[in-house]
């Protein structure tokens, strides 16, 4: 359902690509980690699916759709099958947990009632039915970071990227986080999941795609961080 | 549409920003205020040339030792000659009447002015305005009791040329206010833009429309240009009843100048409100597309 073919990026104030030449293809329903050192490229590779930059070369299509082709206002239709969450959380700190969640699906246009009935239901998946009424000021960062994921799971996207997900987090909070996720790939959704955490990687032993400088340097099914950790 | 979310989030927006909305409401009140006294003066224009050409165009002043030949002769004339449409003759008395009548404001030019000053004319209205040089022509000065031939046209083309020009100054500095609007528009939607990024990447993010991204911020202009414009319109009511209707009442009432009325203002009023929205919207539509990231 992603398919990326001799995707090269290069930004314009660089000499060295931050993705070069990679070619790859990830299935419905699959897990994936992408790892690699600082500035080896897994935004950019994040970034490039939500069609929020085009690669310099190279064709990249999610579920049937060239991205390259696509005009811009069908872009909004491609991101409402795309959740994504951040290791900065980007909540909105003037409203409720609730309000939040419902924001995305209020600038999609989706029916208050619609609204009102899978806000709670959500809320409640990722464990936060009692703090609804909460402002994100009031949440530890885990909560925080579970209010993300309600955001963006919110309207059943078919991918959810997940860049750095644990990365401001401590490795029992980043557990429940991953659960979570776990779990909402067990619905179907395909999880693509940025992350440096190896911890987490060795002990779930999924998919693993290595970046190095730009370049796809291993793709390995029930892989593990790297050699010699 | 979630018309309450949008509408929540400009109130929001106009709130945010109250100093750069204050001034952004100011600067489009005065330009559109100034667009609205150009259109009044060019309606008053026009107006004007319809009281003043319809009547008189060209006045034959006859000499002060005129006879009764002469005074018949011109008349004949008058009455035989293709270029003439009408004429009225205007008797010494009835001279110093309409004298007393136009200046009833200053009360010592006219007792100043002995009652047999004024000269007797004929008034002649042509059937070709422009054509004033041959009736000139046909009545030389200073013969056959013909005292002098004035084209008041004349006369008015200067006063109407200044009429004009004020018209033509306020629009410019309209105008000009309104490049200064359409700068503090841009820059207000830039800044509304900017303290509501963590919003709109959200709702980039989550796949909302760029229209209804960028709706909140059109309207919020626009409604900044709407009360900007009702500012405008409360201005040229108050210039009315304060200034025109009363420092002017005397003028008004000789029929020199003609009144304001309240009607073209209220055809004014749609216009001005119209354009201050539409420019406004515009102004911050055209910002979004270049500056800002939605
Ligand atoms: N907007 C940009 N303009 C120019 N260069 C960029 C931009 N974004 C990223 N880069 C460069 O592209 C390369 C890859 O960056 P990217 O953010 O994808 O790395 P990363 O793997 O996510 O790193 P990290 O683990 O630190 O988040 C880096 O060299 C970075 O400097
Ligand atoms: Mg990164």
């Amino acid at each position: 359902m992603i398919e990326l073919q001799h995707v090269t990026k290069l930004y314009p104030a660089s000499s060295r690509p931050a993705l070069d030449d990679v070619s790859t293809e990830i299935d419905k329903g699959e897990f994936v980690f992408l790892i690699g050192s600082s500035g080896s490229g897994k935004s950019t590779f994040l970034r490039l699916l939500l069609k929020e930059d085009t690669p310099t070369s190279g064709t990249i299509s999610v579920n049937g759709k060239t991205l390259n082709t696509m005009s811009k206002w069908q872009v909004p239709k491609l991101r409402r099958t795309m959740g994504c969450v951040f290791q900065d959380f980007r909540l909105l700190r003037d409203r409720t947990v609730a309000q939040n969640v419902a924001f995305a699906l209020e600038v999609i246009n989706k029916p208050a009632r619609t609204i009102k009935r899978v806000v709670p239901e959500v809320l409640e998946m990722v464990g936060l039915e009692g703090k609804a009424q909460r402002l994100p000021g009031e949440l530890s960062g885990g909560e925080q970071q579970r209010v993300a994921i309600a955001r963006a799971f919110v309207n059943r996207p078919l991918v959810l990227l997940a860049d750095e997900p644990t990365g401001n987090l401590d490795p029992e909070t980043s557990e429940g986080i991953m659960l979570l996720l776990e779990r909402i790939n067990r619905t179907g959704t395909t999880v693509i999941m940025a992350t440096h955490d190896y911890h987490i990687v060795d002990s779930m032993r999924r998919r693993v795609i290595e970046l190095n400088g730009g370049v796809l340097t291993r793709d390995q099914s029930r892989g593990v961080y790297g050699v010699g950790r | 549409m979630r018309v309450n979310f949008v509408l929540s989030e400009v109130a929001t927006g106009l709130r945010r920003n109250l100093t750069m909305t204050v001034a952004m409401i100011l600067t489009t009140a005065i330009s559109l205020g100034l667009m609205g006294t150009g259109l009044l003066i060019a309606g008053m224009i026009s107006d004007m040339k319809e009281i003043y050409y319809d009547k008189v165009q060209v006045s034959i002043f006859l000499a002060e030792d005129v006879t009764e030949e002469q005074r018949a002769g011109i008349e004949s004339r008058l009455e035989s000659s293709p270029e003439v449409k009408s004429y009225i003759y205007e008797s010494k008395d009835e001279a110093f009447e309409r004298f007393q009548q136009q200046f009833s404001q200053q009360p010592e030019l006219v007792e100043n002015t002995p009652p047999d000053a004024l000269p007797e004319s004929f008034r002649v209205e042509l059937v070709n305005p422009e054509r004033y040089e041959v009736i000139k022509a046909e009545f030389p000065a200073g013969a056959d009791g013909v005292d002098q031939v004035r084209d008041e046209g004349d006369f008015l083309d200067r006063l109407f040329s200044l009429l004009n020009g004020a018209r033509n100054a306020t629009i410019a500095v309209a105008v000009v206010q309104a490049l200064a609007a359409l700068l503090l528009i841009s820059n207000t939607i830039q800044l509304a833009a900017f303290n509501r990024r963590n919003e709109t990447n959200i709702m980039r993010l989550v796949g909302a429309s760029r229209w209804y991204t960028q709706l909140p911020f059109i309207l919020e202009a626009a409604v900044a240009g709407l009360i900007g414009a009702l500012l405008a319109v409360g201005g040229l009511v108050l210039t009315k009843v304060l200034f025109v209707d009363r420092t002017l009442a005397g003028p008004i009432k000789a029929g020199i100048i003609p009144p304001v009325d309240w009607s073209a203002i209220a055809l004014i009023a749609p216009v001005i409100a119209a354009a201050g929205v539409g420019l406004a919207g515009i102004a911050a539509y055209v910002t979004l597309r270049l500056y800002v990231r939605l």
